[in-house]
């Protein structure tokens, strides 16, 4: 794509950027350094449209079932109702997360947060920071967890969540999740008033990057998107996703053979939720419209979930009394 | 030797959400108290604090162990014990051995079934250290949390947050045991950024001291206090008034180990908001206290807690005053963006909103709110009531909701009402409309005040009205604590205004247009009487309940006079009035235990009192039963007089006088006569005289001073 520089002007006028703190890269390169050397995995994000960084297959299926793991990347989340055509200084259609899986959640994993924010020169005595309760809850994913979000001064930068259920499925071993939202943290590091003036690299602004694509993806879901064309789309995916996931049952006969591709049926749920969202801020859904549509999703995910708890035997985390193919193939 | 100990206990965890600390120190003195007692160790109350990463208790003082039992253990009969010859027998040296003690030092003892052998035995005390290794693991599973999480697995134990650290001490000695694989010790941590972290303590007093010298203040108290004191000072200096916040005090006494108070400011421009939504932002969002100017108007400046000793270098006020600048800009576009339609053009979205999934949108609930508002309003004017306006009540209503659809409500949903009313002003509506919209959600608690205005009472009513009728219409009715759409709340709401604001109205009639408008517009749900009946019965039972809990009627004046009606609380409320100045008049309880004779010899009789049948004064034999007829006739004629003119105690007075001819009647005439024709006209003239004499008050639900303890 080519990059169209568009000289941005903004209300407040505005002083430049701290140039002595870290520039938006910068900031990645030492959270993932930092996290790498807590051992974990540096992942890459998703390629498929997520609203937030627990939808990567790297959150969603590796919850899951017994073994230990630890991961961390970037995530590019796009929520098609916060689109401010790059407009408000704190709102985004696509704002960046990084998010951090400890499986099994550590003793000191309170202590392990904070000290990456030391990694990242905020010295903890000369700033109010605080966990006030958050509670947070993935309908569509079937997840939920209880936790806090952490306050700097005021201003939320980090989601931090102990994971309860994925999938509909009670997680054992409890993931611990940190959702640090990068820009509202560049924000501060660099002490700007509006996201599009943080300093990206040495010498590009948030706003040379991505302001065209914040304007364009916001008329998008407000003004262009076919809501007929889009809910033929979420009819569509759900249906290619279903149709992976059924047709599992029906090989399952020649056990071992012809492995259903569930990452596969992961992708077209992922989609489907992507679908809803932009339907949702195309105003094109009633609140009971709405519920239908998340219930849907909802019931792709805990699906997936089921099939891949079995696929890998972990007989034990699927839910007792009650046959695990439910309703997908009702 | 030394038989006491101090003791204590605590449970250091990550973040505790704030609201729920109170409750739990309270529940883990309950907790502990009750182990104490139990095993005999309390001599005193224990004394609980909470703060946010820990909940301690302590005490000056329990017992080092429980005191010795003597217990005397019986055995078998004498009889069996011993032989002819006053040798013990295999029996009672088997119970020698089992009880551990030789057969010389049994004895027989006497009982109610004869002689038994016998032995006393002395039972060890167990140690306070060893009943507490047990009991303090087993209390911190007890206590209870709203959403509470596993951390060390599915089959670990829940807590509210993972358990980090656990401090358990009788005096300086260690109280040992194992929670979710951590370990009891003497180290506590202090305060996450300033304190120091495993500080080892020898007792409750060392404990509160060195966690002060590490920056944490155990006593919820001393936190309220420091806050207080410093919000008073930086007032004083800046001769501003503080916005009085009990609410939020507590909270941020709960937010922090360490509060301090320092002061922010914003930009003067943001004072073109309306003061609602500034102290809404800085309030819930920010849990900033808001101040004023000498003149009551908002000043540009806040109060934030934060959980440090002081702001080393400034940054924390620089970036609280940031934050607060980015939640204004964003009310700031809210306000101007929301405005760029008028607030009725708000109506169409509302049909995106649902208001129950069965039960349609909100603008379908608007819809019946106007047709409730009106009649209601309409039923005040016709009534009298001074400033009654029915058109006032339809636009109100009209415009209650609208403001769900507006940003500034999605974003901050707890200014519903608030925000509508000031959109409203704004673009020109009435005072009385504005106002209106603005209280409709009011009274939201027993201690929150009510609309303002009649044109908020009746939007109000309607409001809450709908609610009960709409959900109970689907089967939503209120059961123990699940009450989603808080039904209860919307029924005391509606019986608080009417006799706050001593407002007329037939509950009955207002629910039957409730009930119409349902079947009328969407949903179109047809309501059965029977139904009605039952939201008339939830509404009387709220009534009932604030009647003796809020205004202090006593209960069974209250159930009289609402057995005889409970249609109009107002009139309600008079029959009870009424019915306590009578109270102590001579006549009275004892004509009250007459009609409570009279319903019992009724309902032997199988009559419902619904269906009294005539009286024929042919059959009439006895003078007593004569004089009852005429006297009781003459008397409902009077009372009735009464009655209608609003004279209640006038109408009880008379009704009183009818005493001295009813112990008569029951004096000299036996009701249950061997002559069915007698018998029946009897019952006949009894019924009709309960029936007659009830209508202010159903005598019989008094409590006459005898039978009330």
């Amino acid at each position: 794509m080519p990059r169209t520089k568009t000289k941005i002007a903004l209300k407040n006028n505005i002083k430049p950027a701290n140039h002595g703190s870290l520039s938006f890269q910068d900031l990645i390169f030492k959270l993932q350094a930092y996290w790498s050397a807590q051992g974990c995995v540096i992942q890459q994000p998703y390629d498929v449209e997520v609203g937030a960084g627990t939808m990567h297959p790297e959150t969603f299926f590796r919850v899951l079932g017994p073994n230990p793991y630890r991961v961390a990347y970037v995530q590019p989340s796009r929520r098609p109702a916060d689109g401010r055509y790059g407009e408000n200084p704190n709102r985004l259609y696509k704002h960046t997360q990084l998010q951090v899986i400890l499986k099994p959640s550590p003793n000191d994993v309170q202590g392990l947060y904070l000290n990456s924010l030391k990694a990242l020169g905020i010295n903890l005595k000369e700033h109010d920071i605080r966990f006030e309760e958050d509670n947070w809850e993935s309908p569509t994913l079937g997840a939920w967890g209880v936790g806090w979000q952490v306050l700097l001064d005021g201003l939320e930068i980090t989601q931090f969540t102990y994971f309860q259920q994925s999938g509909g499925l009670d997680l054992d071993p409890v993931s611990c999740e940190l959702t640090y939202g990068l820009e509202r943290i560049a924000v501060f590091l660099q002490d700007v008033d509006s996201v599009f003036q943080l300093r990206w690299s040495g010498n590009e602004s948030y706003g040379d990057i991505r302001l065209p694509e914040e304007k364009q993806f916001s008329a998008y879901s407000f003004e262009w998107a076919d809501a007929k064309r889009t809910r033929e789309m979420f009819d569509l995916c759900e249906k290619e996703a279903k149709s992976i996931l059924t047709r599992r049952d029906h090989s399952a006969e020649s056990a071992g053979k012809r492995k259903a591709p569930i990452l596969a049926a992961y992708d077209f749920c992922l989609k489907c939720s992507h679908f809803f969202n932009i339907l949702d801020s195309r105003g094109a859904v009633s609140t009971t419209e709405r519920a239908a549509l998340i219930a849907r999703v909802r019931t792709l995910s805990c699906q997936i979930a089921r099939d891949y708890c079995a696929a890998n035997g972990w007989a034990e985390f699927l839910p007792t009394g009650r046959d695990a193919s439910d309703q997908v193939r009702k | 030797m030394k038989d006491r100990a101090t003791f204590l206990f605590e449970i250091g965890c990550e973040e505790i959400p704030a609201g729920l600390l109170p409750k739990a120190a309270a529940e883990l003195k309950e907790i502990l108290e009750k182990v104490l007692e139990t095993h005999r160790l309390l001599v005193a109350p224990i004394s609980v604090y909470a703060a946010p990463r820990r909940l301690v208790a302590m005490s000056n003082a329990i017992l080092l162990s429980q005191a010795d039992e003597k217990k005397e253990i019986l055995g078998p009969p004498k009889s069996v014990a011993f032989d002819n010859v006053g040798q013990p027998t295999r029996a009672a040296e088997s119970f020698s051995e089992k009880q551990g003690v030789p057969v010389s030092a049994l004895y027989t003892a006497m009982t109610p079934r004869g002689e038994y052998l016998a032995a006393r035995l002395l039972i060890r005390g167990k140690t306070a250290r060893e009943i507490l290794a047990e009991a303090l693991p087993r209390a911190i599973r007890e206590l209870s949390f709203p959403r509470s999480m596993y951390w060390t697995g599915r089959m670990g134990a829940r807590f509210i947050r993972p358990v980090r650290w656990i401090v358990a001490l009788l005096d300086a000695k260690l109280i040992p045991f194992k929670f979710e694989g951590v370990v009891s010790s003497d180290a506590t941590e202090g305060h996450r950024f300033l304190g120091r972290s495993k500080i080892h303590v020898t007792g409750p007093k060392d404990y509160l001291t060195r966690l002060r010298q590490n920056f944490v203040l155990v006593d919820p108290a001393e936190r309220h206090k420091k806050i207080e004191r410093e919000i008073q000072a930086v007032a004083a200096k800046a001769k501003w008034v503080v916005h009085q916040d009990t609410a939020l005090l507590d909270l941020v006494t709960y937010l922090n180990e360490y509060p301090t108070v320092i002061r922010g400011d914003f930009d003067a421009r943001y004072l073109e908001l309306p003061s609602e939504v500034i102290v809404t932002v800085m309030r819930d969002h920010q849990k900033y206290f808001a101040v004023e100017g000498r003149g009551g108007e908002i000043a540009p400046h806040f109060l934030a807690v934060i959980n440090l000793d002081r702001d080393r270098a400034g940054l924390v006020r620089r970036g609280h005053e940031k934050v607060l600048r980015a939640r204004l800009a964003d009310a700031e576009f809210f306000w101007q963006s929301d405005q760029t339609c008028r607030l009725a053009d708000y109506t169409e979205k509302l049909a995106h909103i649902t208001f129950e999934s069965r039960l349609g949108s909100y603008r379908d609930k608007t819809e019946r709110m106007r047709e409730i508002a009106r009649k209601t309003a309409r039923n005040w004017f016709d009534a009298g009531v001074h400033g009654a306006d029915v058109g006032a009540a339809d636009r109100a209503a009209q415009l209650a909701k609208c403001d769900l659809a507006t940003e500034m409500v999605r974003e901050f949903t707890e200014l519903q009402g608030i925000m509508g009313g000031l959109y409203a002003r704004a673009q020109g509506e009435d005072e009385e409309v504005a106002w209106g919209v603005y209280d409709h959600y009011r009274p939201v608690g027993t201690e929150d005040t009510v609309p303002r205005n009649l044109t908020g009472c009746a939007v109000s009513i309607a409001d809450k009205i709908d609610s009960l009728v709409a959900c109970f219409g689907v089967g939503i009715i209120p059961s123990g604590s699940s009450d989603p759409f808080a039904l209860r709340r919307a029924a005391s709401g509606v019986v608080h205004i009417l006799l706050e604001k001593n407002l007329p109205l037939s509950l009955s009639a207002t629910v039957s247009i409730a009930a119409h408008g349902l079947s009328i517009h969407p949903p179109k749900l047809e309501l059965t009487s029977e139904m009605e009946n039952r939201v008339l019965g939830f509404i009387s039972e709220r009534a009932k309940y604030l009647f003796r809990e809020k205004y202090g009627f006593a209960y069974d004046e209250v159930n009289a006079a609402m057995a005889a009606s409970a249609d109009d609380l107002i009139d309600v409320r008079n029959r009870i009035l009424a019915l306590r100045a009578m109270r102590h008049s001579s006549n009275f309880e004892p004509l009250a235990v007459a009609f409570r004779r009279i319903r019992k010899i009724l309902e032997k009789a199988g009559m419902d009192g619904k269906h009294a049948g005539t009286v024929d004064a042919e059959l009439l034999r006895m003078e007593a039963e004569r004089l009852l007829h005429r006297e009781s006739q003459e008397l409902a004629e009077r009372a009735g007089k009464h009655k209608r003119a609003g004279k209640y105690k006038e109408a009880l007075e008379a009704i009183s006088e009818l005493r001295p001819t009813v112990d008569r009647f029951f004096d000299d005439v036996l009701v249950m006569d061997n002559d069915g024709a007698v018998r029946r006209n009897r019952l006949a003239l009894l019924a009709n005289l309960l029936k007659e004499f009830s209508t202010i008050a159903d005598f019989a639900e008094i409590a006459a001073e005898e039978s009330k303890s």
